[in-house]
């Protein structure tokens, strides 16, 4: 606590209160030592109070043979987990240094919870991947840098755990050093550290360690403190209207996050998907009118004119489209134990719009551990695939790649309404045609898209592109 | 282009973003009020979440009768000040048979008066959506918790069986008799709520403060004589004390610990130089298996 010491206690807050966030998903399996690492995290940077180490010493699991506390106690929370003595679920930890908020993101490593692993990359900027030095690189290593590069993730921190079981081989790091650069560079990760670490005696985990002279990067955390994300929310502004603020005849109010770009008093915005546009007069919030907002920003919009507006609906900046869509090219991640039922109606939730959608065919399904596409006629809990999607009423989509909040979406089935399946976007669909009163122009006729749209779907084989995607770029 | 939020800006929109998400898809949400920090922080970003409009769902007090006189005195101010719609309910079957934490045990009283009392309440009004102001770090088990936990008909939660939550897509399908609870501040820590507070000026009971208090010293425990209901044990005396409460809760089950911290400043400062967490002064964590099993029974 000598930071409070130095800066006094509004001091203090204040530093707390500007410091930026993190959030890092922890994935590897439980030998690898996750928990352990976890709690190594916890302990070192002293997050952890009395009574809860008081209650791992009285824990008869809490210390082991050599009278050090299992760290990894602290992080295996519910009683079923205990009991299996594995983790099975995404557990959240939160703890911060003088820089940086960190909330850890806790998700299982073995293969049968590749939904949780998901559930935990699609809240992380960052992951750090676990790996025993004794054993290198391994299929799940792979699987869990894929899972990653799927969900957008593209920095990683890979922690060589153990090192001090192999009596800290440099020559033994580098070569598990260069098999990461090649697997993260084969998935599409483009900035993967690497360090030599030993959770259970903390080694280079919060401190430098002199047990590795030859290592001259960063402990892990001092690295986490500074990294550079390089993630994005998107370029293109996006405004998903929430929730219509209406407390009386005068005031009438658009409520919502800015999923992507900024929006400004004064900007001409098009709502999607009726294609009006209209001005904003302003920008709300309970501490007085902002004159910009931004990606994040729970923000209330005004518009000069009375525009049929409801939830579900975009705010987009004019000249920033999105294509209104009955069909998209998504990958979906399955997790219902109930198979995927082609041609059945499940409720697709997006942004703030839900509308029901047919997965009309399985383009392949996509093994994580390798890479390869395999054909399939159903999916499974925990599978992977590139699916088509008929839905019942046109939505303005993005692809995942450009505008992360707008595309993506789960899947809840509409008799048990469990979150069946995670997607994302990966190819809009041709625009309805129906809603191109709006003027746009493209140099492909509608007959042309349809019958485009057709061979796609009948003819998958034959690999035809998508046309529409061309559309309003006036080839 | 785009800025970088602090992060407590960051949980302040995102807090905001669930409470617009849950008001737009629910039919009957309602907002528990425990009259305690968390809660206070929670009422301030239902206010934020819907200006310049009132909070377009009622809160609700499940009351033990058993809360410190301060507290009921600060309800009633806070409802008045800003304009509440509020609701108050008590377990009648538990006043009924004069349920006493002193005489029936802190297990009994919680159960009767909070956990039932509650779905009570949920099930009287047909709520079926809850926010309430627990955080992730909190306790073990709550690490786990969604911010939309779905409960049955009989208002249980299965730990084994949760909904997966992505991004920060939520799903609100419930069928008639289901709700959810919906825990805005999941991602807070404590120092996270004193730094709100005092950016704010969130109003917090005076109990938080240190002041000149009647206690009695139980089992390690520092009770406070809060009304005529406490009876003495033999060999107890009641002594004056400079104290305060890190947690509110009914007065016979919550330990205040010995402080000279009469100012926010001063609270939070011993709070960071704490410790021990929080929860360690409720009689009720140690009375049971845990906050799982509570929580599997429908506790909050």
């Amino acid at each position: 606590m000598s930071e409070l010491d130095t800066l006094g206690v509004l001091g203090y807050l204040e530093q707390h209160k500007n410091k930026s966030l993190l959030r890092v998903l922890a994935c590897g399996s439980v030998d690898d030592g996750k928990s352990t690492l976890i709690g190594r995290l916890l302990h070192d940077s002293q997050q952890l109070y009395d009574d809860h180490l008081a209650a791992l010493r009285n824990d008869q699991k809490g210390v082991n043979a050599d009278g050090d506390l299992e760290l990894a106690m602290l992080v295996d929370g519910l009683q079923a987990e205990r009991e299996q003595g594995i983790t099975i679920d995404v557990a959240y930890r939160y703890f911060s240094t003088t820089v940086r908020k960190f909330i850890l993101v806790d998700s299982p490593g073995h293969e049968q919870y590749t939904r949780n692993m998901v559930t935990g990359a699609s809240h992380a900027d960052i992951a750090i991947l676990l790996i025993d030095s004794r054993y290198g690189v391994q299929i799940q290593t792979r699987r869990h840098a894929t899972l990653c590069a799927l969900l957008g993730i593209r920095n990683i921190a890979v922690a060589v755990n153990k090192m001090d079981i192999i009596d800290w081989s440099e020559q033994r790091f580098r070569e598990i050093e260069a098999d990461v650069h090649s697997l993260a560079k084969r998935v599409g990760i483009s900035d993967a550290t690497v360090f030599p670490v030993s959770a259970l005696k903390g080694d280079n985990v919060v401190t430098k360690s002199e047990v590795s002279p030859w290592y001259d990067g960063p402990a892990l955390l001092p690295f986490l403190e500074r990294v550079q994300i390089i993630k994005d929310a998107g370029s293109l502004t996006r405004f998903p209207v929430q929730y219509v603020n209406r407390p009386d005849l005068d005031y009438r109010g658009f409520s919502g996050t800015i999923s992507s770009g900024t929006l400004r008093v004064g900007d001409s915005v098009t709502v999607y998907p009726n294609l009006r546009t209209s001005t904003i007069v302003g920008i709300d919030t309970f501490d007085g009118p902002l004159s910009e907002a931004f990606a994040g920003d729970a923000i209330t919009v005004v518009l000069k004119d009375e525009v049929d507006i409801s939830r579900g609906d975009w705010l987009v900046a004019t000249g920033q489209g999105a294509t209104v869509t009955t069909s998209a090219a998504a990958e979906i991640v399955w997790f219902d134990p109930e198979e995927l039922k082609l041609g059945t109606a499940y409720d697709l939730k997006l942004a703030t719009s839900i509308v029901p959608v047919r997965v009309k065919w399985i383009d392949y399904r996509i093994d994580v551990n390798t890479g390869e596409h395999h054909p399939a006629l159903t999916l499974k809990m925990n599978d992977i695939a590139a699916v088509s999607l008929e839905l019942e009423q046109a939505l303005p989509l993005d692809t995942y790649d450009s505008h992360p909040g707008t595309g993506s979406f789960i899947l809840i089935d509409r008799l048990t309404n469990a979150t069946v399946a995670a997607g994302l976007i990966r190819q809009v669909g041709a625009a309805d045609t129906s809603l191109d009163a709006g003027g746009a122009t493209t140099g492909i006729s509608a007959e042309e898209i349809a019958l485009n749209k057709l061979i796609r779907e009948k003819y998958p084989h034959w690999q035809a592109i998508d046309v529409s995607v061309f559309q309003g770029e006036g080839i | 282009m785009s800025v970088i939020r602090t992060h407590i800006q960051q949980l302040e929109a995102e807090a905001i973003h669930i409470m617009r998400e849950v008001a737009a898809e629910f039919k009957k949400p309602v907002m528990l009020y425990s009259i305690g920090k968390d809660s206070g922080v929670l009422l301030h970003l239902a206010q934020k979440a819907f200006a310049p409009g009132r909070i377009p769902f009622p809160l609700l007090h499940v009351d033990t009768t058993w809360k410190f006189k301060e507290m009921y005195a600060f309800r009633e101010e806070i409802t008045q000040k800003y304009d509440l719609d509020l609701l108050i309910h008590r377990n009648p079957d538990g006043v009924a048979m004069g349920i006493n934490p002193f005489v029936h045990g802190s297990a009994k009283h919680t159960d009767i008066m909070k956990t039932v009392g509650l779905k009570q309440a949920l099930s009287k009004y047909g709520f079926d959506a809850a926010f309430g102001g627990a955080r992730r770090d909190e306790e073990k088990s709550r690490a786990k918790e969604r911010v939309y936990s779905f409960r049955d008909r009989n208002h249980r939660w299965d730990p084994k069986n949760q909904r997966p939550e992505l991004w920060n897509i939520y799903n609100g399908e419930v069928n008639d008799g289901e709700s959810i609870r919906v825990f805005p501040l999941s991602n807070w820590t404590e120092l996270d709520i004193w730094v709100y507070i005092l950016q704010e000026n969130i109003p917090m009971v005076p109990l938080y403060f240190a002041a000149e208090r009647p206690v009695v010293e139980r089992d390690g425990v520092l009770i406070m004589v809060n009304d005529d209901r406490m009876e003495l044990l033999p060999g107890e005396e009641v002594h004056h004390e400079m104290v305060r409460f890190r947690t509110l809760g009914c007065y016979p089950l919550t330990g205040a610990v010995r402080s000279n911290a009469t100012t926010l400043e001063a609270v939070v400062e011993e709070t960071l130089r704490a410790r021990t967490s929080e929860r360690q002064g409720r009689v009720i964590d140690d009375d049971q298996a845990g906050m799982e099993k509570k929580k599997r029974e429908g506790y909050f």
